[in-house]
């Protein structure tokens, strides 16, 4: 809104032109209109009854087999959080004999400092998001839009690291934070040592630069000659633009954060410091059994609550980061 | 340096010769240092920790550390990395894990998708339903199915068997069925996002190819195998591939699930490394063991991204 003044001359080719840019919402929308004919059981075949009834059946079996499969875990690890230990190994199955034992929750919460450890994993997440994205946006912005001579380089070096296997410098890695090259620090039992090697994601900053790159150039040199700086270029023009696809990002991101283990367990030795997932193999076999599994229960509900409510936008980001695999 | 050659073609403005090293004067007057400034995160980032890491890869095969004393040794972490008895079981096991996870793994999401998509309303439950374990934390996913698979009577597996009369298994603690164990719940951690990419892929196919395939006869299978799996060719190779690289690199499920038990059954390429840096603390063996692993697997995705390409040529 600040840049309302500055880009005049381009406000109003600016909303048009930028929808029809952004990849997520208007790539396909012509498409989207005849989706519903878009399957292998075409209408005439539907206008055949037995094939109907097989088409729903088999739907039908598909969907209990994933309520089954995919939620019933969750459903059974509730269960296991809320009644007591011995009921859960004398009877798996059995649902709450004892009434809900509720204990078992606050228990975990408080005996096995769940809350330092949700802390952590909340700085982790935070941390590796703000990172994270401001290595994508600045390099995204710099190698699609800015465009100085040495981007080729650049960009080269960054899709490069996109080939080679991540486990080449898992070791070298470590041994990169334990001594900080020119600065001599050691980054272990600092938060810094998770937040700045997930920053260098050679996917997130090519997806910035990709979501740039399909905006017109004329709405960039426009606000030039309108005398906005590079800098007010991005913070006017390139962020809003990019939103979509930040959005994107930030979800990958915070989830990638949330899930990593191996790393977060090398770098984070100290147990004060460590996030759920690290924490959590670490006390299983000093916990009873009962409280473990409220402690996984609480583990899983900030994922699947999210999930339930941003469902659009995380299945999207899915089928994004599938496109780009592409 | 090759400002001079380059700047009067790229901007199409002729300028007087200039002395061939462009004054920093002239280049911070000219916009370069606040462009370069939007380039510091990324080359930060990246140059510390990924960029060197790569490179000191390279470099820590060939030495022996333990901070204090660095020593170049040459090849010998790589013979000792040969020499190990331990790394043919790895190999083994990995090969074996990726085999199965790719038969189990590889075809189910691809039917459940092309289910999925016939479904007029409840396709986005389906759907949700579907990605519901990619959301949970692996560790917890992992953790859980820890004790579904307890190995006496009060496992759920084993509970389940004993419905049907038959007696408690090991799972876990057994060689032979460590390993499908483990696939069966890594595949049921990941299979979700396979199903949401090919869903996305199949809304994509054109409705005239249906139509014309159906004007010509084809029945449903049909369809299925000369419209459907051919317009998901691309995805489904690049799937396929990801998968392998992805499964050579298992880590996380067998760490917490068996540490590699019992007797190393389950020992993978990866925990062998785990255990050569962070358990004896040898850095140089388990980097080039990493380097190997690397090598590998580029040489993997070399030869596929090859052959499937000469497929779709020919």
């Amino acid at each position: 809104m600040t840049a309302a003044p500055a880009t005049t001359p381009a406000a109003g080719t600016t909303p048009t032109a930028a929808a029809a840019a952004l990849p997520p919402r208007g790539r396909r929308p012509r498409r989207r209109a005849t989706t519903d004919e878009r399957s292998i059981v075409s209408i005439m075949d539907r206008k055949n009854n037995g094939l109907r009834i097989a088409v729903a059946i088999a739907g039908g079996f598909v969907l209990l087999a994933l309520l089954i499969t995919c939620a019933g875990p969750l459903f059974w690890l509730f269960k296991a959080a809320t009644s007591t230990s011995t009921e859960t190994l004398a009877a798996p199955f059995a649902l709450w004999p004892s009434g809900l034992h509720w204990d078992n929750l606050s228990t975990a919460w408080t005996s096995i400092q769940f809350g330092t450890y949700m802390r952590n994993t909340l700085l982790v997440c935070a941390g590796a998001w703000f990172f994270g994205l401001l290595v994508a946006t600045t390099g995204g912005y710099g190698i699609a839009v800015l465009r100085p001579r040495y981007t080729s380089v650049v960009s080269a070096l960054v899709l490069a690291t996109l080939f080679i296997p991540g486990v080449i410098s898992l070791v070298s890695l470590y041994l990169t934070v334990v001594e900080l090259p020119i600065f001599g620090i050691n980054l272990i039992n600092t938060f810094w040592a998770v937040w700045l090697p997930s920053s260098a994601s050679a996917f997130n900053v090519l997806l910035v630069a990709r979501s740039l790159q399909a905006i017109p150039r004329d709405l960039f040199d426009a606000a030039r000659i309108d005398g906005a700086g590079t800098y007010r270029m991005f913070v006017s023009l390139v962020l809003p633009l990019a939103r979509p696809i930040i959005g994107v990002i930030s979800l990958l991101t915070i989830i990638g954060a949330y899930k990593d283990f191996l790393w977060p367990m090398l770098v984070l030795p100290r147990a004060d410091l460590q996030p759920i997932s690290v924490a959590l193999p670490r006390i299983e076999s000093s916990t009873d059994l009962g409280v473990f599994m409220a402690a996984l229960f609480i583990s899983v509900i900030i994922p699947v609550v999210l999930f339930l409510v941003f469902q659009r936008q995380f299945l999207r980001a899915a089928g994004s980061a599938g496109a780009i695999k592409e | 340096m090759t400002a001079v050659r380059t700047a009067p073609t790229e901007r199409g403005e002729r300028r007087t010769p200039l002395p061939s090293v462009r004054s920093p004067l002239a280049w911070v007057r000219g916009g370069g240092l606040s462009t370069f400034v939007f380039f510091v995160p990324l080359l930060l980032s990246f140059g510390f920790f990924s960029w060197w890491p790569i490179l000191r890869s390279l470099v820590l095969s060939l030495q022996q550390t333990n901070f204090i004393v660095t020593e170049w040794v040459g090849l010998s972490n790589f013979q000792r990395v040969l020499a190990d008895p331990l790394l043919t079981t790895a190999v083994w096991n990995t090969t074996w894990f990726t085999i199965l996870a790719l038969l189990i793994g590889f075809p189910v999401p691809i039917m459940l998708a092309v289910i999925i998509a016939e479904l007029r309303r409840t396709r986005p439950l389906a759907s949700a339903l579907a990605y519901l374990p990619v959301i949970i934390p692996p560790v917890v996913a992992v953790l859980l199915w820890k004790t579904f698979y307890r190995p006496d009577a009060s496992g759920l597996f084993n509970t389940i068997l004993g419905w049907f009369g038959v007696d408690p298994l090991p799972w876990l603690n057994d060689g032979n069925l460590v390993i499908p164990a483990i696939v069966v719940q890594a595949t049921w951690a990941s299979f979700g996002t396979a199903v949401i990419i090919y869903l996305a892929t199949l809304m994509t196919i054109r409705t005239e190819l249906y139509e014309a395939a159906e004007i010509d006869g084809a029945t449903i299978p049909g369809r299925f195998w000369h419209v459907t799996l051919p317009q998901m060719r691309g995805v489904l190779l690049v799937m396929l591939l990801l998968q392998l690289i992805g499964t050579f690199q298992v880590f996380t499920e067998p760490y917490i699930m068996t540490g590699g038990g019992p007797e190393n059954r389950s020992m993978t390429i990866l925990l062998l490394i785990y255990r050569y840096a962070f358990v004896s603390g040898d850095y140089g063996r388990a980097t080039a063991l990493s380097l190997l692993l690397a090598i590998a697997l580029s040489l993997l995705s070399a030869v596929y991204l090859w052959v499937t390409r000469r497929w779709s040529t020919s």
